[in-house]
């Protein structure tokens, strides 16, 4: 990195720094943002997990929605993986099923930005040490 | 450039460090590079996360789950359990002490609910020996805020209004200081940073600039844009090796950017900043002894006036804060002085970083809102006395400062209201004491602390105090008697009275607040020969029951000095006379015959 | 002016701004006690470190109470000097110095002239109050100075004296705590430092902690032993400073009664150091001439300025500090040691007594001459050319133990060959004097013309460099003054950068020269008794009927029977000396 000159320098590497930092930033506050939980246990990898998380964290970024997308162990529904739960701001989480990059696409499209329901939503939720 | 999924914060404070948290940063890396994460999980290490008790600490981002107690060998479990396969490691997790549950998200734990970090924002978020994670939360926004839009004068007016007033003890308004100095006429000023932390257990200097040197530098760098100077020096004490690592390293990192040196941000204003190492004296945290200091002269006090904003650092004049109250400066710039002055009491405002030390289950460094009630801090960050012992006195202030009590519990803390309490603010050091503490010995424990490090200049510090601690430790051998009592009040005075600098007209404080909220003890002591906490050991006899004696003669082989006498089988007896009040045979009773009274 | 009104003890007063509390209530005639304070006002030296904390005064509206000594008068300031709270306080911390000081004062060296004692006396103090352990440390004699600092109360008035005005830098606080205190770096002997043995650490010492190595008993028994022939010489500065120790005005001129009570301790001949002076100036005088018309004659080899050399101290400085310009000064040895050679060779032959018995005593405003005496290369097979250099202060013990009643004695002269002087001897004692002495000499013989006038005013005063031309028919000579051994670095400074113009520069280590010595009679901060003895030094000059060195007849009389001429191989021999380099003798013990 070179010398920062002048003020527009100065913002100018900060926004090309904040990119680096907002994982950070973000999950400091992930109440305020969308949560996305990919299940990344064997069963979830098996199924192509690692690409539809991958293609989350990608795709937020283009369409500029400010998400946290973590991952987390299997939920059990291991018949309907790679499995994703989404949590929007102030909302109760909604689990989808049989997530590929074709439907992360449509549940961004839909849910995310919207709050339509999309298909291959798992009804039963489930508790963590949290929430108990 | 790697995109990562997920960041690893290792704690690489000092309290961490020595825990090895380097080897488990070390550990976590290779793990995570053996398994091809490197390109996916960032693991850096960070400033203190203040929960010392629990370190070492790593927190793993973006889902908030905060380990404690972490040693080198669980790298692999968390490397194959948590960033492989998404599991939690359970056992890693804090658990709360009321319900035994496991709390994954510090934001839930009671240590940091009530905590408001401004000074300690960046500590154990970010890297601090990378510029770049400083620049990306808002770093050097301030100084460039202050250079390009501001003048000096509007600079010192927000301070002046944000009401930031010194951290390191004194409280005088930081704006006014600032302007104090820009006023005084001369050819070259100093901005010093006060970084000679030097109240037993308090560390919040060195936390701040092992977590986030950044805030400091930047913060200097726009006082030397007020008051005219374009040279800084840290002051720092030589034993803090792993803050002027990083310090260093922070200075080089800025100096490349061109954030420190000549025309910085093309503005023509040049600052630069250089180090000055103390050799631990506690004195040289009064300003005029660290000038004297780094002067190359004798770490000692001189007379004020004239203030070191007239006549410091080779006699011109030098603004001197301290760490705290720089780390707060930027956040001020960028927020505005009345969200800062939205912060706290009336005439305290902002937040205030405390240590946390003694008798508390949550021993570390916290940071409130000025008015947090000492309850507050004690219970809930603190999470209440240890071993479930009842509470007794917190030490504020550190030596210069005095005990506060029960009735004291309710009392917002800021300036004004320790100070009538009878105690200080002081740097911050909070040391929480139990009913096991026995209060002149605590009294006598600070003195023994200002003996060693009064300078020695003026005789009421030199000897005065020396004699405080020759009563105190008189009383503590149980050959106190009632004018003792008289004597250490009228020598207090004499001393807050006479002495030369802020160290000696505070250092009788601890026993006036002690004669004044524990009367009852100190007069157990002369009168009853008495040490109710026990900690006295010369106040205490032992006694064996002759009803649980058995005859053993376990005591009375095992005692030094063959106190103790009887025959086997036969009830054994302790001569007080020849007793030195070891403890061996208490040890070494089978029977609980032995007790004390 | 800017004034500033203010009132302390109800007086209402009027004082410059930048007046301490201590000074306007001096002037307004109240005293206010002060124990490390020191201000020698004609000296221009003032030693405020605010530690002692004595002379606190409440001021109204002030938390805590204010040292008087440094805290400056405000508009409109109420000061209160004695009410109870201050008295309280006062006296309690007079009482913890004195718990850390041992109470020994019957048989301390300074009993009788301590400032510590002086004011436990005036403040009624019967009982300590806070007694506990008192902090001591090992005891350092060296050849001249003992330091029992045991006693030291940390006025820092020695460390001042060490460092601002001799800028020897030997003294400084050590230690912290209780166990602060002054003493060389890493707590070194003296001897082992680079002290000068200047002995101003001495004459501040307001306690017994800095005291002269005495050599009292050592010559009372030579006085006591038949065999020995014990001759005395007394250094011109004693005659000035004397009468002080025996109750007389600073400044009162006890020429004749010093001769009389040195006959009457039973010295077998009285002597005068001041005819050694006159013979100093012969060689010295002789050796400016010499390397002045060496000089003017194209010889750019000749080092000049020419350095005066009689001053012990000065001498120690230069050999420790300025190790490379050991060529500059003038290898004349001092008045003391050629005073020293001339007895035990001349004298010795003359009154036909072998030098083992005869023992030269020597009675000196200064502490550095005991070192200088023990120096090797003044001794001839061991035995020393000075037996045994005691102070002013020593000789007042030494009259006083011997039953004389000094002010009763009639004046008497000095005995002769070695007690004749001149007037440009005496005036050795004082700052500018031996340069002054040298002028009178030297203008005569490289001139050839009788001096009309000799006082040359414009070489003397207290002003710290003092420098002037004296036309010697027609070729000004730069002279150049300095005293105080801060002040000879200076010169010594510009003379290593190549900016000096002077012809020759006479220096003395103490502050005001002999006169203000370190084994004259205490002045206790009071710097106008340094300034009377000044007079009283200039006023026997005037009294004198000769005046130049050169006219001694029983100087006269020594070239003629025994040296032959200044600068003789006998004078060079017995006047001469040669310095060493000191720079690397300074070593850690232990």
């Amino acid at each position: 990195m070179g010398q920062v000159k002048s003020l527009a320098d100065l913002r100018k590497i900060k926004e090309e720094l904040q990119g680096k930092m907002s994982l950070r930033e973000k999950s400091n506050n992930p109440e305020s943002l969308v949560q996305v939980k990919v299940a990344m246990a064997t069963c979830g990898i098996a199924s192509g997990a690692k690409q539809v998380m991958d293609f989350f964290i990608e795709e937020f970024d283009k369409r500029n929605i400010q998400a946290v997308v973590t991952q987390t162990g299997c939920m059990g529904y291991c018949f309907a993986e790679p499995t994703v739960e989404i949590t929007l701001p102030g909302k109760e989480p909604v689990v989808f099923g049989y997530v590929d990059t074709r439907k992360a696409d449509d549940i961004i499209e839909k849910y995310v930005k919207n709050g339509e329901l999309v298909e291959g939503i798992i009804p039963v939720n489930y508790e963590t040490i949290e929430k108990k | 450039m790697a995109k990562y999924k997920m960041h690893v914060l290792v704690c690489g404070g000092t309290g961490c460090h020595a825990s090895e948290s380097d080897t488990l940063l070390e550990n976590l890396k290779t793990i995570v590079a053996d398994k091809g994460l490197d390109n996916e999980v960032q693991v850096i290490a960070t400033g203190c996360f203040g929960f010392c008790e629990k370190g070492p600490i790593v927190k793993i981002m973006p889902d908030n789950t905060f380990y404690t107690q972490v040693c080198p060998a669980d790298a692999r479990e968390i490397v194959e359990e948590h960033l492989i396969k998404g599991r939690k490691v359970n056992r890693l997790l804090y658990v709360d002490p009321e319900n035994k549950e496991h709390i994954s998200d510090s934001k839930h734990m009671g240590f940091y609910k009530k905590q408001l970090r401004i000074a300690l924002r960046n500590c154990g978020f970010i890297d601090p020996e990378n510029i770049d994670e400083y620049i990306s939360r808002d770093g050097y926004e301030a100084l460039a805020k202050c250079l390009t839009e501001m003048t000096p004068q509007q600079v010192i007016e927000e301070m002046k209004k944000s009401g930031l007033r010194g951290r390191g003890g004194g409280g005088f308004s930081t704006g006014l200081k600032w302007e104090i100095t820009s006023k005084s006429v001369s050819d070259i000023k100093y901005v010093v940073c006060n970084a000679d932390e030097g109240d037993p257990g308090a560390f919040m200097d060195r936390s701040i600039l092992e977590g986030d040197p950044h805030s400091v530098i930047e913060a200097m760098a726009i006082c030397g844009y007020c008051i005219g100077a374009s040279y800084g020096l840290v002051y720092i004490r030589a034993e803090y090796p792993l803050a002027i690592d990083r310090l260093k390293t922070a200075i080089n990192q800025a100096r490349e950017y061109g954030l420190l040196g000549q025309d910085i941000l093309g503005t023509g204003f040049a600052f630069d900043i250089e180090l000055r190492y103390g050799a631990g004296a506690f004195v040289c945290g009064e300003e005029t002894a660290l000038i004297h200091s780094m002067e190359g002269l004798r770490g000692e006090p001189t007379v004020k006036p004239p203030f070191p904003s007239v006549s410091g650092y080779y006699e011109k004049p030098t603004n001197v804060n301290n760490v705290e109250t720089f780390a707060n400066v930027p956040v001020i710039i960028n927020k505005g002085a009345e969200w800062f002055a939205s912060i706290g009491t009336e005439k305290s405002k902002g937040t205030k970083v405390f240590a946390l030390a003694g008798k508390i289950n949550n021993v570390g460094l916290i940071e409130v809102p000025m008015g947090t009630t000492l309850r507050e801090v004690i219970y809930e960050i603190g999470g209440g006395i240890k071993d479930g012992k009842k509470f007794k006195a917190v030490q504020t202030g550190g030596p210069s400062g005095g005990c506060l009590t029960e009735k004291h519990l309710d009392t917002p803390i800021d300036y004004d209201n320790l100070l009538a309490s009878g105690s200080m603010m002081g740097s911050g050091g909070m040391i929480v004491m139990d009913e096991d503490d026995c209060m002149v010995s605590m009294a006598k424990f600070y003195l023994d602390f200002t003996v060693e490090e009064s300078c020695g200049k003026c005789s009421p510090c030199r000897i005065g105090n020396k004699r405080l601690y020759e009563i105190l430790d008189k009383i503590t051998q149980g050959k106190g008697t009632r004018d003792d009592i008289d004597s250490l009040r009228n020598l207090s005075h004499v001393i807050k009275d006479t002495a030369l600098c802020g160290l000696g007209q505070t250092s009788p404080n601890p026993v006036l607040s002690t004669i004044d909220n524990f009367w009852d003890e100190y007069i157990e002591h002369v009168t009853d020969k008495k040490c109710r906490s026990g900690q006295c050991k010369a106040l205490l006899q032992y006694y064996i029951d002759p009803e649980n004696c058995v005859g053993c003669t376990a005591c009375a082989r095992n005692c030094p000095v063959n106190a103790i006498s009887g025959e086997r089988k036969g009830i054994h007896v302790i001569d007080q006379a020849t007793c030195i009040k070891c403890g061996a045979c208490l040890e070494k009773c089978k029977f609980n015959a032995v007790f004390i009274k | 002016m800017e004034t500033i009104k203010l009132t302390i003890d109800n007086k209402v007063l009027e004082v410059a701004k930048g007046t301490t509390i201590l000074k306007a209530a001096k002037e307004a005639g109240i005293h206010i006690p002060t124990l490390c304070y020191l201000h020698l006002k004609d000296l221009n030296i003032e030693n405020k470190p605010a530690g002692c904390r004595v002379c606190v005064v409440e001021v109204a509206g002030r938390r805590n109470l204010a040292p008087a000594c440094v805290t400056e008068c405000t508009e409109g300031m109420v000061v209160n000097t004695h009410n109870i709270r201050v008295l309280n306080s006062r006296k309690t911390v007079l009482e913890l110095i004195l718990s850390d000081h041992p109470t020994d004062c019957l048989i301390c060296a300074k009993n009788g002239n301590c400032e510590l004692q002086t004011m436990a006396q005036e403040f009624g103090i019967r009982k300590l109050h806070y007694e506990g352990e008192q902090s001591t440390y090992r005891e350092d004699t060296s050849p001249a100075i003992i330091r029992d600092v045991d006693k030291c109360i940390m006025c820092r008035r020695c460390e001042m004296m060490c460092n601002e005005v001799q800028t020897v830098g030997v003294l400084s606080a050590v230690n912290r705590g209780f166990m602060s205190v002054v003493a060389p770096a890493f707590e070194m002997n003296l001897d082992h430092s680079v002290c000068t043995y200047c002995g101003q650490c001495v004459a501040v010492c307001p306690t017994g902690a800095l005291t002269e190595v005495d050599h009292t008993n050592s010559v009372i028994r030579a006085l006591a032993d038949p065999t020995k022939t014990v001759v005395v010489q007394t250094a011109p500065a004693v005659r000035a400073a004397l009468g002080e120790e025996f109750g007389m005005e600073p400044g009162a001129l006890v020429t004749g009664k010093l001769a009389a009570a040195l006959r009457r301790l039973g010295f077998n001949y009285v002597f005068d150091t001041d005819f050694a002076a006159d013979l100093t100036i012969m060689e010295e005088g002789t050796e400016l001439l010499d390397r002045l018309t060496r000089h003017l004659n194209g010889d750019k080899d000749v080092p000049l300025p020419i350095l005066t050399s009689c001053c012990p101290g000065w001498v120690n400085f230069f050999e420790h500090q300025f190790p490379e310009m050991m060529d500059i000064p003038s290898t004349a040895r001092s008045p003391q040691q050629m005073f020293g050679a001339i007895a035990k060779t001349y004298f010795a032959d003359k009154i036909n007594v072998k030098r083992e018995d005869l023992v030269v005593v020597s009675i000196m405003p200064c502490l550095a001459k005991k070192f200088e005496c023990q120096r090797d290369e003044f001794a001839t097979n061991g035995n020393p050319d000075v037996d045994f250099s005691i102070s002013t202060r020593e000789l007042a013990h030494l009259i006083k133990q011997s039953n004389i009643e000094f002010n009763a004695l009639p004046d008497e002269d000095f005995d002769n060959p070695l007690g004749e002087s001149t007037g440009a001897a005496v005036i050795f004692g004082t700052t500018g004097g031996v340069i002054e002495a040298a002028v009178r000499t030297a203008y005569e013989v490289h001139t050839g013309k009788k001096l009309e006038k000799v006082d040359f005013e414009e070489l003397r005063g207290m002003e710290y460099i003092r420098e002037a031309t004296i036309d010697f028919n027609g070729l000004p000579i730069r002279i150049g003054i300095a005293h105080g051994l801060g002040n000879a670095r200076k010169l010594l400074q510009d003379i290593k950068d190549g900016k000096s113009e002077f012809h020759a520069i006479e220096i003395m280590a103490c502050p005001g020269g002999c006169i203000g010595g370190g084994g004259q009679p205490l002045h206790h901060g009071d710097s106008s008794i340094i300034k009377a003895r000044q007079k009283a030094i200039y006023q026997e000059d005037a009294n004198k009927t000769i005046r130049k060195s050169h006219e001694n007849p029983y100087i006269i009389q020594l070239y003629e029977e025994f040296l032959g001429k200044p600068l003789s191989e006998k004078s060079h021999h017995l006047l001469h000396t040669h310095y060493f380099d000191k720079s690397k003798d300074i070593k850690v013990v232990e």
